[in-house]
């Protein structure tokens, strides 16, 4: 199949960047990381500067591929990162643009690349565990009722990709955070630091510079790993809860 | 915000019910009767207050998170898309500042003229008591065709916000369950249109009863 690209170039933060477009081969059973691939021997062939992008496990569970593809991170298919988007989900002849992840608290390092180090403040300041030292617990040491688990689990499957600050209009990590609270806070083991920890990651999300969230839902529809909002809603809500239980004054 | 919106809801429903006696056939007894017991019941007054406060604190907070939020997203996609968020949502603060400009226009022509232009609102007696003819007042303006038009476009544009707006209210304050979200969704959907063609039924139909 004959593409065109229309590939977001910026050479560091400083830097304006525009668009530069490429007319590209491309077989249907390649993935889009594959297909930029291609894209970038060209170049090297060339002896022009390629294309940079993020990628590492290419298999939907590192979260390093961030690109927006037609105006949609990760592209159009719902689930799915865009390591794991095949070329077949677009025509022959289709133009495709691709853009970098847009928000303040995520600087443009170079082309496609992102400097997502905002996330991992926000991990930093709650996301960890108290654990007894010593020997090792036994697995099955500590009942979990299922649907608890389930439900952390599904939170927990967040690849901290930021899709959802990607996409949200407002460039808020809400999506992000409320996933981690939630599957910290669902199991018994993260309980105990639960109303230090919304409070602790919610400022730090603030402090990091990302948007408020207006309830657009774009957050949900984007993230590769299906992660719902009722886990910001239930993060509003141990919100007002700790601020109230909080000591400080 | 979620709580001066709801706040704001709650008024409208009350609003469109008393406004209701617009329609009876009475030639505006019920309707001046209403507006004689909401001008002199301290309680409403009380309630009226809180009112006025609250548009201006959901309009002031929209406002100054809308550019907070546009700052923090920076530079837009050059290629939008409408796939993964409702027209609603994504211009909450354009029908805001549009619903913002109606409700001036709308007490500009009536609470102002009724409260500090008693001279051009003239009286009527009921049961041989004197009261303000706000029904008289009402009709003049509804038999308008642009003050007609801009409360159709002023009504519909309640009703987009309130689209998104009355189910945000809900997951803003925690409230998101599998059992009653869908319930509340439906709830705002519903609701939504039913202010909207309630609102734009009465202009619609003073309009075109005196044309
Ligand atoms: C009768 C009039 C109005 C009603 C019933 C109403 C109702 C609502 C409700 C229920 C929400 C959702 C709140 C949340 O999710 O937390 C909302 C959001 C919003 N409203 Fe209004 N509103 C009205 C007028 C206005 C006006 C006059 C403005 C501004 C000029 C405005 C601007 C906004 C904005 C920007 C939002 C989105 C804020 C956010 O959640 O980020 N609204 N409104
Ligand atoms: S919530 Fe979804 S979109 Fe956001 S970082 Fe996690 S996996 Fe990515
Ligand atoms: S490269 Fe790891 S998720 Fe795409």
């Amino acid at each position: 199949m004959k593409l065109k690209l229309k590939v977001w170039r910026q050479k560091n933060a400083k830097d304006k960047g525009q668009f530069e477009l490429f007319d590209i081969e491309a077989s249907e059973h390649m993935s889009f990381l594959e297909m930029m691939d291609v894209l970038n021997e060209q170049l090297i062939e060339k002896k022009k500067e390629p294309v940079a992008f993020e990628h590492d496990c290419r298999e939907g569970i590192c979260g390093a591929c961030s690109m927006v593809i037609n105006g949609q991170p990760h592209g159009p298919q719902q689930g799915t990162t865009t390591c794991q988007l095949h070329m077949r989900h677009f025509k022959d002849g289709d133009t495709i643009a691709v853009e970098p992840w847009r928000a303040k608290a995520f600087p443009i390092i170079k082309d496609l690349v992102v400097d997502r180090s905002a996330f991992d403040h926000i991990i930093q300041a709650g996301g960890f565990v108290s654990v007894n030292t010593g020997q090792a617990q036994d697995g099955n040491a500590i009942p979990i009722e299922k649907t608890q688990a389930s439900k952390a689990f599904d939170a927990a499957a967040c690849i901290g990709c930021g899709a959802c600050v990607a996409a949200c209009p407002n460039a808020s990590a809400m999506l992000f955070t409320a996933a981690k609270i939630a599957h910290l806070g669902l199991m018994p083991q993260g309980k105990i630091e639960e109303n230090q920890r919304v409070l602790s990651m919610v400022k730090k999300m603030d402090d990091e510079g990302f948007g408020k969230c207006s309830n657009t839902g774009a957050c949900e529809v984007e993230c590769p790993k299906e992660i719902s909002i009722a886990n910001i809603a239930r993060m509003n809500r141990k919100y007002m809860a700790a601020t109230l239980a909080s000591d400080k004054k | 915000m979620s709580l001066t919106g709801l706040f704001l809801i709650s008024f409208l429903l009350i609003h469109l019910l008393g406004n209701l006696a617009l329609l009876k056939p009475d030639g505006g007894v019920a309707f001046n009767l209403y507006t004689e017991f909401m001008s002199n019941n301290p309680l409403i007054q009380l309630v009226s207050k809180l009112l006025y406060f609250s548009i201006l604190l959901h309009a002031i907070q929209g406002i100054i998170i809308y550019f907070s939020n546009r700052s923090a997203k920076g530079q837009r996609y050059a290629v939008k898309t409408s796939k993964n968020t409702s027209f609603a949502s994504r211009n909450m603060a354009l029908l805001g500042t549009l619903i913002l400009a109606f409700i001036f226009l709308h007490m500009g022509d009536f609470w102002y003229n009724l409260k500090f232009n008693p001279e051009s609102i003239p009286m009527v007696t009921i049961d041989g008591v004197q009261y303000k003819d706000a029904y008289h007042k009402v009709v003049t303006s509804f038999s308008n065709p642009l003050i007609v038009g801009a409360y159709l476009i002023g009504v519909l544009t309640l009703g987009l916000h309130l689209w998104h707006g009355f189910q945000s209210a809900f997951q803003t304050l925690g409230l998101n369950h599998s059992k009653y979200t869908p319930i509340i969704q439906s709830t705002g959907r519903i609701f939504s249109v039913l202010i909207t063609i309630g609102f734009a039924m009465i202009p619609a139909i003073i309009f075109f009863k005196n044309m």
